[in-house]
């Protein structure tokens, strides 16, 4: 490129980047370059960093990090399995008769009086440090007691000088229970373990009753020790105590999620001084916990950075795992103490476009992949099988799926008269439809393949969920040549004729069926998905009007009972068949008790298994009840079954422990970076093209020349 | 001026309160408390008591804009409207829906928008002012029709494009600034070039025809005739005369525009991952933050009122034919 040109360049970059080797493009500080730092991004501002509240997976990557519940999955083992995590072990329920004596684990739950679950915490795990535990030398709190003109000269908790820690104790684990029955604290799940946690809802009630919501002064402290719960109680230092009203199993499963992490007394009091909240300093902001990771920046609108925890106690890598992960290399580190990186920052990329690139730039160390750049990432081979562009494999990337556990579902409102209720006309009306919806084809165009047809409410890797012939749906698929066969719409139109739409048409008026669709879908991008929904109607002959609406009216909708039929997904809690089923328990009906039956469907047999079945253990017995349910609902339709989808994740050469986990929450503390590679591999990725600057540059300089000689010619020239 | 002035600023009164009741009006028929709660409560497991208790808490459980269950003033006062609206006008403005200090948001928020806004706007009058020039000089030649056309195609063409073609040649393909991001400090300059040089080239189009009109303008005028009537070289006609006289309607069409640099832009700072006032409002829309969208809306009025007031005023300052009565 032209000397003088580039000279101003350089000059321009001297202050960011002068004598340094580091990329050009390098969105990080060249120190960095070489430090065991792990760099993700993040789309979506989390709303609550507080883990009562916090029920969503972009704070989950936040929160999962730093919070320890009693219990986490194993990182390795499939199907998922619960391991201790401060806990000594997985505690096994207690259950107990009206009498108090011991039942048995197959206790019948009508027999089943009280559950309870005894929980012993490892000793020795110390909280972050945090100034909430400070003190001076006479042993009292340094910051439990500030003063309003205190308050005013602090922004962050970096304004506080000193830090402590002190030993995780039973206590907190009680303290966070307690807190779902604060009144000024909101927690998803208040209601849901109201209902099990013996006493919690009456002392939601006497929280209620004795500070009043519109408190003038909202700071005021709400000391939770003080106030006794007979469903959470410390037995002593390390041991707690929780004890359910019915039986529950899958109670141990929400003991992996942040609702039930240790909340120290300490912080809540300091959180809640008068004016901390004010100067945005509070639970939702800056988390503490005993976790491998503590967040030391928050700032949503750029970047969030997590340090390693310098008091986290070292927990050993597994040593055990899946068939085939020894071989992968899952377990090089088995044994050594977590967390293998210092620092783990993530960025702010709203739009995918430049996160995507930041990660072919070797700026990310894992991505998934967007549709745009779907073809540029991966390609199916003559089996089926996605591998990755030569691209790609060029870059050292490597590509890991999974099914994930969750289901996208077209529902039919079954208090609607035509689609709805349970004749057999309606009923065959369904299932002609679940025949010609071809989610084989859907999938194919409108996710890139990711995705799994599904033959029922369950997804695979979920106790219940049957492979194979003897788990297809045997009224829309048909088991050909080793495989699931769609039904022909010849099928379909018979059932129609059957239901007594003959071509699809109104026996009275002999018009077409008119059907309506409710979508929070909308914008340019759906118009694709909306002509080829109306294009499989329109082989029974229905006519498909899709009322497309923002998400507030759909919900709106939804709650009254005022769609036809809609599309919906659900993302599991726990790896249960419950977590799914439920979703069709008539108690849950959306429009009668606000609950997540969204279709509305009731069917008392069904309603009898589930309740049967969500209280047993995963055996024989279970899988047999789980198979009539499926039956059941296959049989009936309230769903097209939709598609489970396949996850895609991409991670560069450098990044290590790679294994899909759908339901751990805190997976950043097995990660393991190699800096070195990486900034080997950035290096050679990113550098500075010159040669089309210099282009530009003798353009601008030839368009110039006729301007300057045409200026002096006219300059030269006599007045007229 | 002072009771000029002081006039101007009655008159906005009016405007604020018309403002405020229109985007209350607009937020509230798209979103309704409700919705509102559900959206910051998350999507699963919300009970009804649950989203009552949330709109009680921030005073959303009240009527919009009539409360018809209390006497007197209380029918107007006691309303979500006025509770939100009235603190607005001494610039307190409150707790957004999610807890945070909306002032401290902004001062926060600010920089990074003016990080972009005034270079963006000092290079831009540099190259606008220039090609303008360069155009009214070769007036009715090949460079001039050229021009206009280059001109007219650019300014044909999506912002949106110039931001992912600008993303995609510069940071992706020359590798010369990052794609995305934001720092402090010096470390800002390589992330602010890129969105600079983008808005630059995206308005170049349209700017370059508009001051190219106010050159031309001038350069018909009386006195420019006579200056080169007494022989004046053209540049000294160009800088000495056109510009400067030309500089009126420039000057007072940028000084409206001063105060206004603070919201920054909403796609640019999207796209950029910038975390400025522009992106803050967008994510406050997404997220149903209404404490957020009315402060950001009421700002914008007063930065553009005030900035309305800086332009009659800077007519006095270049102009001394205008005074201010």
């Amino acid at each position: 490129m032209p000397r003088p040109f580039r000279l101003c360049f350089l000059a321009l970059m001297a202050s960011v980047s002068a004598c340094s080797d580091s990329p050009w493009n390098n969105p990080y500080p060249d120190t960095e370059s070489d430090s065991n730092i792990y760099y993700d991004s993040f789309s979506e501002q989390p709303r609550h960093l507080d883990p009562i509240s916090s029920y969503s997976s972009n704070e989950y990557v936040f929160i999962g990090q730093i919070y320890e519940p009693p219990l986490q999955y194993h990182f390795l083992k499939r199907p998922y399995e619960l391991i201790p995590l401060t806990a000594t072990k997985v505690p096994e329920p207690d259950y107990v008769d009206k009498e108090g004596r011991a039942l048995t684990g197959d206790a019948e739950a009508g027999e089943v009086f009280r559950v309870r679950y005894r929980i012993t915490i490892q000793p020795g795990i110390l909280y972050q440090p945090h100034p909430a535990f400070a003190r001076n030398a006479t042993g009292d709190y340094l910051y439990h007691h500030l003063s309003a003109a205190y308050v005013q000269t602090v922004h962050t908790l970096e304004d506080f000088a000193v830090v402590g820690t002190r030993e995780l104790t039973a206590s907190d684990y009680v303290y966070q229970i307690k807190r779902m029955a604060h009144p000024r604290v909101h927690s998803p799940v208040a209601g849901l373990m109201g209902k099990y946690i013996l006493g919690l809802e009456e002392l939601a009630t006497r929280l209620a009753n004795e500070y009043s919501v519109q408190a003038p002064d909202k700071s005021t402290f709400i000391d939770l020790r003080e106030y006794e719960m007979e469903g959470a109680r410390a037995i002593d230092k390390y041991t707690f105590e929780i004890t359910l009203q019915e039986k529950y199993p899958q109670f141990l499963y929400w003991l992996t999620m942040s609702f039930f992490a240790p909340m120290p007394w300490e912080a809540d009091y300091f959180y809640a001084q008068p004016g901390m909240s004010d100067r945005n300093i509070s639970l939702d902001w800056f988390p503490v916990g005993t976790g491998p990771f503590m967040l030391t920046e928050n700032n949503p609108n750029r970047r969030m950075v997590l340090q390693r925890n310098p008091n986290f106690r070292g927990e050993p890598f597994p040593t055990e795992g899946d068939s085939g992960d020894s071989e992968s290399g899952l377990l090089v580190d088995a044994g050594l103490p977590m967390p293998f990186i210092d620092t783990a920052m993530f960025s702010l990329e709203k739009e995918a476009i430049p996160a995507w690139n930041k990660f072919l730039q070797g700026y990310y160390e894992t991505s998934g992949i967007v549709s745009d750049s779907f073809d540029q990432a991966v390609q199916f081979n003559a089996q089926g099988e996605a591998q990755l562009t030569s691209e790609m494999q060029d870059k050292g990337i490597s590509l890991l799926t999974a099914v994930t556990s969750s289901t996208f579902y077209m529902g039919f409102n079954m208090l609607d008269d035509t689609v709805g209720g349970d004749s057999e006309r309606a009923r065959l009306l369904r299932r002609a439809i679940s025949i010609v919806m071809d989610y084989e084809e859907f999938i194919s165009i409108f996710s890139n393949g990711r995705g799994v047809p599904a033959q029922g409410p369950i997804p695979p890797g979920i106790f219940g969920y049957v492979a194979g012939e003897a788990g297809i749906n045997p009224y829309v698929y048909a088991w050909d040549n080793g495989k699931a066969k769609r039904r022909s719409v010849a099928e379909a139109q018979t059932l129609m004729t059957a239901a007594g739409y003959p071509a699809g048409r109104e026996p009275q008026s002999g018009q077409p069926l008119v059907l309506n669709l409710d979508t929070p879908a909308a914008g340019p991008g759906s118009k694709a998905i909306f002509d080829w929904l109306r294009k499989q109607f329109a082989k029974l002959g229905i006519n498909l009007v899709i009322r497309a609406t923002d998400y507030n009216r759909f919900q709106e909708k939804m709650l009254k009972g005022t769609a036809q039929i809609f599309q919906w997904g659900w993302n599991a809690d726990y790896p249960d068949p419950e977590n799914f089923f439920f979703l069709l328990y008539g108690a849950n009906s959306k429009v009668d008790n606000n609950g997540e039956n969204a279709a509305n469907y009731k069917n008392e047999e069904f309603d009898q298994l589930f309740n049967q079945m969500k209280n047993m253990t995963n055996r024989q017995q279970r899988q047999k009840l789980i198979d009539q349910m499926v039956e059941i609902v296959r049989y009936d339709a309230p769903w097209l079954w939709g598609y489970h989808p396949v996850g895609f994740s991409l991670h560069h050469s450098w990044y290590r422990n790679a294994k899909p986990n759908l339901m751990a929450n805190n997976t950043l503390k097995y990660i393991r970076i190699q800096p070195l590679l990486r900034k080997e591999m950035r290096a050679r990725w990113n550098q500075p093209v010159w040669w089309p600057v210099g282009v530009l540059f003798i353009l601008i300089i030839a368009a110039m020349i006729p301007a300057i000689i045409a200026y002096r010619k006219r300059e030269r020239s006599p007045v007229l | 001026m002072i009771a000029y002035i002081f006039r101007r600023i009655l008159y906005a009164l009016p405007i604020l309160i018309g403002v405020n009741i229109i985007t209350f009006v607009l937020f509230f028929v798209v979103n309704t408390p409700d919705d509102m709660a559900r959206m910051n409560l998350g999507q699963k497991r919300v009970t009804q008591e649950a989203i009552q208790k949330w709109k009680t808490e921030r005073g959303y459980d009240k009527p919009l804009l009539w409360n018809s269950n209390t006497g007197g003033a209380g029918k107007l006062t006691d309303t979500i409207f006025y509770r939100n609206s009235v603190k607005l006008f001494v610039f307190d403005f409150g707790r957004s829906d999610s807890g945070r200090d909306i002032s401290y948001d902004i001062s926060q928020r600010m920089w990074p928008s003016l990080a972009i806004t005034v270079p963006g706007l000092l290079l831009g009058l540099l190259a606008y002012i220039t090609f303008g020039l360069i155009l009214a000089f070769f007036r009715a030649t090949y460079v001039d029709i050229a021009g206009v056309v280059i001109c007219v195609i650019m300014m044909s063409i999506s912002g949106l494009f110039y931001i992912i073609g600008g993303q995609y040649l510069i940071g992706k393909f020359l590798h010369l600034v990052p794609i995305s991001g934001y720092d402090i400090g010096p470390e800002a300059f390589k992330f602010v070039v890129l969105p600079v040089l983008v808005g630059l080239i995206g308005s170049i189009g349209a700017s370059t025809r508009w001051y190219r009109t106010i050159f031309l303008e001038e350069m018909n005028r009386d006195y420019v005739r006579t200056a080169r009537a007494k022989g004046i070289p053209e540049q000294q006609v160009l800088f000495r005369h056109v510009l400067m006289n030309g500089m009126i309607p420039i000057l007072t069409g940028v000084v409206v525009l001063l105060p206004t640099l603070f919201i920054g832009s909403l796609v640019m700072e999207s796209f950029f991952a910038i975390p400025g006032l522009g992106s803050y409002t967008i994510d406050a829309i997404n997220m149903q933050d209404f404490a957020i969208v009315r402060s950001m809306v009421f700002l914008g009025s007063v930065l553009y009122i005030i900035g309305l007031i800086l332009t009659d005023i800077s007519y006095t300052l270049v102009d001394p034919r205008v005074r201010l009565e």
